[in-house]
């Protein structure tokens, strides 16, 4: 029996190191997701920095708001906390995707907003004019404040042949004849 | 006699080829506008290479290939570009597409055309005149052609179908294609084959025609090829149907027929390969089935870019009662909203639709279970479970079921007793995942970027920070070098020396001025003062030259 017991901890010591887990995996669960907009409108310098303090329970699952309820809904599942929809009362569903826009006529090569932006995606330098990549921009809003002369604006992605998806089938009620 | 497999299910709708395929192909007249989408394949769009108000000849390219999975597009006749802009287009949404719209001069005037002689040629550069030519795939998915036709696996490809079997009801654009161009279509499949080099060449055509498949089996006398009559059975022509009843071999869910050796090409895009390689002449016609309501069904070989409406007209217009237009056949194709769109690479088939031919589906009922959608899937699915997961937006469970092998056949709408449209629900999930999927992509590469950019932060914060340690070791270690060594550098000898300078001038003055008032005051009261001045002025000058050099350093 002791001889079990010796054989049995080396082999669970043995485990502990070999399989040892690298981090708190909830927070990577968490961060998968979120929609990664970097937007700082929970709070937190990023979707990282919300993971974090998400997995460690200093911050509610509903202060995502670019994702909605329906993140909230999911991470409420994960925590296995009751959901409580975005902005304390009247929730909202996910915001629809929107791009950065600048004005090229109005810019003025400050690269203000090349700072703000998180995920660089705005191209340019000091007084020559800056432009958007539009489709890696996560529609932040974190480069409209930043911008001296009001040169950028969020514009919604419009819905083309694309990006445009078949609709939930929706049958008619007719009248019985 | 070749032994046929079997696939599984299947039905039986009723063919209603025979209103179209009593009369010959004819020739449509030239139209006076043509608008030509820029999308009109699989991949990405063309990018368009001329300029409004240019002049452009029959044939000339007008949209060139945007990289690998991509196709030119062509001026379908000469005349003038009028217009780049978004115009209707024929798709399930309705939604406008960039298009060229061409006003023709009834000129005619080609391009030059030049045959490329295959057969000694590079197999690419074959591939290159396939992608110029704009040849895609005419069965329906319009992939291009010069992607499919490269054997890429390294074992090769064994057998190359060529699926002539039709099986959609109403529709015979191959059928009287097959009839009455069987040589061309050989002569296709010759250019096909040599850039795939398969090991047997088949010909799958439904037993309804059998016409062309006795057209077809005289035009490979003496070539090897087989024509292979299968039964009638929708869908036998669909890609992973044939090839499962010709060889027997079944494509594993999520994989192409390449990955086991088979290549499926469409009858009429052999006819469109050989057009391009033997003709030089690109795609700029197809031929398109016009029947349905309409005075005298038939086909028509049509310009890309003809308006749908014109179409509907050569067939003697659409007979009253007619409600709406399906684009393709009845069972896989879709509503057409805008008669104003025009006739792309991919449309077949224009139906025109009236309550007696079509009769609006029954209200949908709930599903009661009876399985009937599962016997009936020709992808052995279960069309049922799918169905729920897809009503429910249970759209990982619907993955899990294999979701994306569903070829949206209609089989499964076709027999259900509720009436259900199954076939729309699977749409509406698959394009919900695949949404989900690229919004996934799209958030995993914000991240990275996000990363990167505080990666790049940090970097900087400390190459910053690593700068100025270096610069105020450097300086502190010049200053210990100065105390140790005793001997100064020439420029702080020199600031040295002229500090001393300015003391010495001070103490003279001093000195001076203490010589002048020496017999009025009292010479106790000025020497602390005559000693304090020169401290001073020392320390000042000292505190200043330390300034200097911290601004140099910053």
């Amino acid at each position: 029996m002791v001889f079990l017991g010796i054989v049995l901890g080396a082999v669970l010591g043995y485990a502990s190191i070999r399989f040892k887990v690298e981090g708190n995996p909830l927070v990577e669960k968490v961060e998968a997701t979120l929609p990664q907009t970097q937007c700082g409108q929970c709070g937190y310098a990023g979707c990282r920095p919300y993971a974090e303090a998400v997995a460690a329970g200093k911050a509610e699952p509903n202060q995502c708001v670019p994702g909605g309820d329906n993140v909230a809904k999911s991470l409420a599942d994960l925590l296995g906390v009751e959901f409580k929809p975005v902005g304390g009362g009247e929730g909202s569903g996910p915001k629809p995707r929107q791009v950065a826009f600048i004005d090229e006529s109005t810019c003025v090569g400050c690269t203000a907003c090349i700072k703000a932006c998180p995920v660089d995606c705005i191209i340019g330098a000091s007084k020559l004019m800056h432009t958007v990549i539009a489709n890696q921009c996560t529609g932040c809003e974190l480069c409209v404040p930043a911008c001296p002369v009001d040169c950028i604006a969020m514009l919604p992605v419009k819905e083309n042949i694309a990006n445009w998806k078949w609709h939930y089938p929706v049958i008619e009620i007719k009248k019985a004849a | 006699m070749r032994t046929l497999y079997k696939f599984h299910g299947g039905v039986h709708p009723p063919e209603h080829k025979e209103e179209s395929n009593r009369l010959p192909i004819a020739p449509a007249p030239l139209p006076k506008r043509l608008t030509v989408p820029l999308r009109q394949h699989i991949g990405n769009p063309a990018i368009p290479v001329v300029k409004v108000g240019d002049q452009v000849l029959k044939g000339q390219m007008i949209g060139a290939a945007d990289g690998f999975i991509s196709a030119a597009v062509h001026a379908p006749a000469s005349g003038t570009v009028s217009a780049i802009e978004p115009h209707a287009v024929p798709h399930p949404s309705g939604l406008p597409d960039l298009c060229i719209t061409i006003e023709a001069d009834g000129e005619e005037r080609w391009i030059e055309r030049a045959p490329l002689d295959y057969r000694n040629a590079d197999p690419d550069a074959v591939r290159l005149r396939l992608r110029d030519a704009g040849v895609v795939g005419l069965g329906g998915a319009v992939f291009p052609s010069h992607v499919k036709l490269n054997p890429g696996a390294p074992a090769g490809i064994k057998t190359l179908v060529l699926n002539g079997a039709e099986c959609e009801p109403w529709i015979t654009s191959d059928d009287r294609l097959m009839r009455e161009r069987a040589a061309e279509v050989v002569e296709g499949i010759k250019i096909m084959a040599h850039l795939m080099r398969p090991e047997e060449v088949l010909i799958g055509i439904e037993d309804n025609k059998p016409e062309a498949a006795a057209a077809m089996q005289a035009a490979c006398r003496g070539t090897g090829y087989e024509v292979v009559v299968v039964p009638t059975l929708y869908p036998s022509g669909g890609e992973k149907q044939l090839i499962k009843l010709l060889t027997g071999k079944e494509v594993p869910a999520g994989r192409r027929p390449v990955n086991i050796g088979v290549t499926c090409s469409n009858t009429g895009t052999a006819y469109t390969v050989h057009r391009a390689v033997n003709h030089g002449e690109p795609v700029i016609s197809r031929i398109v089935t016009v029947t349905g309501n309409v005075l005298e069904p038939r086909n028509f070989e049509t310009l890309i870019g003809t308006p749908i409406a014109e179409i509907v007209q050569l067939a003697g217009g659409a007979r009253p009662g007619t409600t709406h237009y399906i684009m393709g056949g009845p069972m896989m194709g879709f509503g057409l909203d805008n008669l104003n769109a025009p006739l792309t690479k991919a449309v077949n088939c224009v139906i025109s639709a009236s309550p007696a031919l079509f009769p609006p589906a029954p209200p949908p009922m709930p599903c009661i279970r009876c399985g009937r959608c599962a016997q009936a899937c020709p992808c052995e699915l279960q069309p049922q479970e799918l169905f729920w997961f897809s009503h429910s937006r249970n759209f990982d469970k619907a993955r899990a079921y294999n979701l994306f092998d569903c070829i949206e056949c209609g089989a499964c709408s076709y027999v259900c007793p509720s009436h259900i449209p199954l076939v729309s629900y699977y749409r509406f999930a698959k394009s919900e995942i695949a949404t989900r999927d690229m919004e996934k992509k799209l958030a995993e590469q914000a991240r990275e970027r996000f990363e990167l950019k505080q990666q790049r932060l940090e970097r900087e914060k400390q190459e910053k920070a690593a700068r100025f340690a270096e610069k105020a070791a450097a300086a502190a270690a010049a200053k210990a070098a100065a105390a140790a060594s005793g001997v100064e550098d020439p420029e702080a000898a020199a600031k040295k020396a002229a500090i001393q300078a300015a003391v010495e001038r001070a103490k003279a003055k001093k000195a001076e001025a203490a010589a002048k008032a020496e017999g009025a005051e009292t010479p106790a009261e000025k020497i602390p003062q005559g000693d304090s001045d020169p401290l001073r002025a020392k320390a000042r000058a000292e505190s200043y030259a330390a300034s200097t050099e911290n601004n140099t350093d910053s």
